[in-house]
């Protein structure tokens, strides 16, 4: 493979990582939504290159299915849901961004450790990339014990998706296209089924932050 | 140490003193004009300088020797900090003496000198600017030196005039690491030369102030001496990142007849930065004093994410 | 073939039908004939099956063999029963007004999805869909935990899906490992995740790769079946639910997702050739009796101390699939049977208790069997059944299963004992209270549907006394199959 494009799947994939660390500390709601489009944007970019490296062309199918899906699908989704739910400029607190921070630097020693021996074992000329999805993966779900608000979790989960799609592409060139659209299928149904949850917990709590969820004990 | 070397040296850092107010002027030059302003002219803090030096110096009553060698200790760190780094050429001797994390050592004296006198002379404001001066170079020191790290590694060598010839000479690729080291950069020097978001350096507000409070007790030839070395840091910081990041231009070692092409490159190089600079401090507001350690500390996650990326993916 | 089809697509049909019409007084009807052509379809399936060896079928995507197509069977069964359950049951509440049109609507043609769905989990052939069918069941109940829209209700469905969401997400990392060793040997494309060939090849898979796959699956798909460290949302979500719900969650989910994570343990076990997997099982599968064990004493709310239960059984279950061999194995899967069948009359017998006194809190219900005889002795004989008191069914497997534990693993048997004793003693008492005494409960407009209660407990007991020859064939045939 190219030098140039061995190069730009590592900037693509630095990318993401960089991504993953600005979306935990984002606090604008409108801001993560459009950083996870961004990040399906350049998820669907990266699966492209590879594909037009290696010249599998249900790769560019996969492509195609990234870039409806997570970068114009979802966020027009999420747009809608924040317009109706009328916290389009909401700004979460948030506490210890330091130490959220730090945390996330050690989540991605760890990923990067856990993945090394795999990544020697699989065939692809991406897999140096493995550690960062893994990252990633990692972060999205310190994003999303870390936060306060509904929304902000839920794009958490829908990130680490992203990253687990990016660690199929850079460990095995992707699922078969039958899983794949399985998969996002179920993400899209997914998503639509938060959108439903983010009323219900609205209308019965008057506000979607997290902790009046916390009640539920052995009483 | 041949004659070439010896003024090649003597070359740069000439050059780097001579200019670096010009450097200062440019960018409040290009500040005003993004204000829709006709400013003071790229000269001004010529002007300044010399209008400074020709007055009397006062001193407060109960100033020590600190105060009074303060500004002069402060200035000559200014000169041997831009005079190891590569402005023209990778000819210089006074490098050999002090690498990259010497450097941020050099800088951190210069600091504690000025912090130390502020509060020398008892005034309420010049605590408040070393207290706070302090807080952001506690932070952005860390920062830097991860920043260093990064083509360190890539260059296997912490001498500024390795990492630059090193950094020059090899093919153009895509450094992830080194984007990541870049805005990094960029937020540190935000941070330590008092630019908009960290500290406004057009405030007259004694509150809001960080590094002019410190200069407050100062007049005439401290005074001058004090801003002269604020705009040398200025210059020293953007020598370093032109160096770093964008080092071809720079002349190889021995090679005078590059030298005017390097000059050249270096003015172009120079004052793009500085109207990067001038449009970064324009688009951003100074924010509050107790987000400072938050701004620092995603340039500290930054630097290290790019050491990470080069040690783990090698690129 | 033709069985097949009928199996997953009359509750297709029935959940677009009854989208609809979920509304209607019919609908409670035709919720139970889909249910009931479902089950009919899957014994034919069945006995075409265990007459004929196991069956792939359509290009290889769906695989019928004696493991999947005795839980085929039992899922069909148990749904079929609920749903017979849930004309009476949902009647009542709508009666109540806790259900709208359009809430009706939703609960019927979900039900007959979220069969659809785990029918399509235990049929599937590909283990890539059989995780885009695990995540599907997820979805279609969550809106059926939050149905009642109780501020407990939709707390217990948000952190159902959100944990269960992250769990499933993990088993999907330890998919594409599986696929990235399956690729190696099996070469890129479709059929290097279809299980037929991957357990052909499955002694020369890479066996770091399937190590590291086989922990995130049973994280992944055990964070579905409730083992302990990963079982927070499972109390909230059968208790909050409607009963009919906890039924087919406590009584198939569970086991469908326990299916997932056999199937693979099958392909751990022989790419690593050492016993790491069963013993990671045997491990969560006793921390999970002990932990629910312990937990059972603590609870005042009825539903709620029978999840506890069904975390201790899923334990259990757990624990004899990890020890592996022909006769754990076995009982493992006994014990899972045993376990669908009473659970779900112990339900269907708690909803009407519930609905009777009005409360799901076990100080307030008391003396059932005044009012009515037939669900106090449904409660009392379920209750008897799943704490493992002979005759019935599960003693039996849990008898199989500690001896076999005081053969090889002599280091459990304290514990498991240990735990057994304690939850027979936290849900007895509390059972004989709510059975005996003065009496709370009032009549129901309709007449309670313990058909199904008793059916189930019948057939628990003839597990418990004999078990029919085909009947222990079949089991046998799984247990060689699962290894």
């Amino acid at each position: 493979m190219s030098v140039a494009a061995a190069d730009v799947i590592n900037l693509l994939a630095s990318l993401l990582l960089l991504i993953a660390f600005a979306m935990l500390a984002q606090r604008r709601l409108l801001r993560l939504i459009h950083l996870f489009a961004l990040q399906g944007f350049v998820l669907a970019l990266n699966t492209a290159v590879v594909a037009a490296t290696i010249g599998q062309a249900h790769l560019y199918f996969s492509a195609v299915l990234t870039l409806v899906l997570k970068v114009i699908l979802l966020p027009w989704i999420l747009h809608r849901l924040i317009d109706r739910l009328h916290v389009r400029w909401d700004v979460e607190t948030q506490v210890n961004l330091s130490t959220i921070q730090l945390v996330g630097i050690v989540l991605v020693i760890i990923a990067f450790n856990l993945a090394s021996p795999i990544s020697q074992l699989a065939g692809t000329v991406t897999r140096g990339t493995l550690g960062i999805a893994m990252a990633s993966v990692l972060l999205s779900f310190l994003m999303m014990i870390t936060r306060r608000k509904a929304i902000p979790q839920v794009i958490g989960f829908l990130s680490m998706e992203n990253g687990l799609f990016f660690a199929a592409t850079s460990a095995t060139y992707g699922m078969p296209m039958v899983v794949e659209l399985g998969i996002a299928l179920d993400v899209l149904v997914g998503v639509f089924i938060f959108g439903i949850f983010f009323f219900q917990i609205r209308e019965t709590f008057d506000s979607l932050d997290i902790h009046h969820l916390e009640r539920l004990k052995d009483k | 140490m041949s004659w070439s070397e010896l003024a090649s040296q003597l070359f740069q850092t000439v050059l780097a003193i001579a200019g670096a107010p010009l450097l200062l002027g440019w960018v409040n030059q290009c500040r005003a004009w993004l204000q829709n302003r006709s400013g003071p002219g790229v000269l001004q803090p010529y002007r300044l300088l010399i209008k400074l030096l020709q007055k009397d110096a006062v001193l407060a009553q109960n100033a020590s020797w600190l105060f009074r060698v303060a500004p002069y200790v402060v200035f000559a760190c200014m000169v041997l900090a831009v005079s190891i780094v590569p402005l023209v050429a990778t000819d210089l001797p006074f490098a050999l003496a002090a690498d990259v994390i010497a450097l941020v050592g050099l800088l951190a004296l210069a600091r504690v000198f000025m912090a130390l006198a502020a509060m020398d002379v008892g005034t309420a404001f010049g605590s408040l600017g070393a207290r706070r001066e302090m807080l952001i170079a506690c932070l952005a020191e860390p920062a830097l030196l991860m920043v260093f790290f990064t083509p360190a590694l890539i260059s296997q060598s912490t001498e500024l005039t390795v990492i630059v010839d090193q950094l020059a000479h090899r093919e153009l690729r895509l450094y992830p690491s080194m984007a990541f080291a870049a805005v990094a950069f960029v937020m540190v020097l935000l941070a330590e030369n008092a630019r908009i978001p960290v500290d406004n350096p057009a405030t007259h507000l004694e509150l809001t102030m960080v590094h002019e409070a410190m200069l407050l007790e100062y007049s005439a030839r401290h005074l001058a001496l004090m801003e002269w070395a604020h705009a040398l840091k200025l210059m020293t910081y953007a020598a370093i990142g032109i160096a770093l990041f964008a080092p071809w231009g720079i002349a190889e070692a021995g090679v005078w007849s590059m030298v005017p092409l390097a000059v050249a490159v270096l003015a172009a190089k120079l004052a793009l930065a500085g109207a990067g600079l001038a449009l970064l401090e324009t688009l951003s507001a100074k924010m509050r004093i107790f987000r400072a350690p938050e701004f620092l500390g995603m340039a500290f996650m930054l630097a290290v994410l790019g050491m990470l990326t080069r040690i783990l993916v090698q690129t | 073939m033709i069985e097949l089809l009928l199996v997953l697509g009359c509750p297709l049909a029935g959940a677009l039908v009854l989208a609809f019409c979920g509304h209607r007084p019919a609908a409670f009807g035709l919720n139970m004939i889909a249910s009931l052509a479902t089950f009919l379809a899957a014994a034919v399936l069945t006995v075409r099956v265990i007459a004929g060896g196991p069956l792939v079928v359509l290009h290889e995507l769906f695989f019928v063999d004696a493991f999947n197509v005795f839980l085929v069977a039992l899922t069909a069964f148990v749904a079929f029963t609920t749903a017979v359950f849930s004309r009476v049951y949902m009647r009542v509440e709508q009666d109540r007004g806790k259900l709208s049109v359009g809430r009706l609507r939703l609960y019927h043609s979900m039900y007959q999805m979220f069969t659809f769905t785990m029918l399509v989990a235990l049929l599937t052939n590909n283990v890539g869909i059989l995780w885009v069918a695990m995540e599907a069941a997820t979805l279609t109940t969550v809106l059926l935990v939050s149905l009642y829209r109780t501020p407990a209700s939709i707390e217990a469905a948000w952190k159902y899906f959100i944990l269960c969401g992250v769990g499933i997400a993990l088993a999907l990392f330890g998919t594409i490992l599986l696929y990235l060793a399956a690729e190696r040997v099996l070469g890129a494309g479709g059929t290097a995740l279809l299980w037929t060939h991957l357990d052909a090849v499955k002694g020369e898979l890479e066996p770091t790769v399937l190590a590291i796959a086989f922990v995130f699956l049973l994280v992944g798909y055990g964070t579905k079946v409730g083992l302990v460290p990963l079982h927070n949302w499972l109390p909230d979500a059968h208790a909050e639910g409607p009963t009919p719900i906890s039924a087919v969650l406590s009584g198939l989910l569970l086991n469908v997702a326990l299916y997932a994570v056999v199937r693979n343990k099958v392909l751990a076990d022989g790419a690593l050739g050492t016993h790491i997997a069963g013993h990671l099982m045997m491990g969560f599968g006793l921390l999970s009796v002990v932990v629910a064990a312990f937990f059972l004493s603590r609870q005042k709310d009825i539903k709620r101390l029978f999840a506890y239960s069904s975390i201790e059984h899923m334990g259990i279950i757990a624990f004899a699939f990890g020890m592996g061999g022909p006769v754990a194995t076995f009982a493992g899967l006994l014990h899972m049977t045993a376990h669908s069948l009473t659970k779900s009359a112990i339900f269907f017998a708690v909803g009407h208790a519930a609905q009777k006194t009005g409360t799901q809190v076990i100080a307030d219900i008391r003396g059932l069997i005044r009012t009515s005889p037939t669900v106090g002795w449904g409660l009392m004989l379920g209750s008897i059944a799943i704490l493992g008191l002979p005759p019935f069914g599960v003693f039996a497997s849990e008898f199989l299963i500690l001896t076999t534990a005081m053969r090889e693993h002599p280091w459990a048997t304290p514990f498991l004992l240990t735990a057994l004793g304690v939850a027979f003693a936290a849900v007895f008492s509390k059972v004989q209270g709510m059975v005996f005494g003065e009496t709370t409960a009032q009549r129901l407009p309709l007449a309670p549907a313990l058909f199904p209660v008793f059916i189930h407990l019948a057939l628990v007991l003839v597990l418990g006394v004999y078990i029919p020859p085909y009947l222990a064939q079949w089991y046998r045939q799984a247990a060689a199959m699962i290894g």
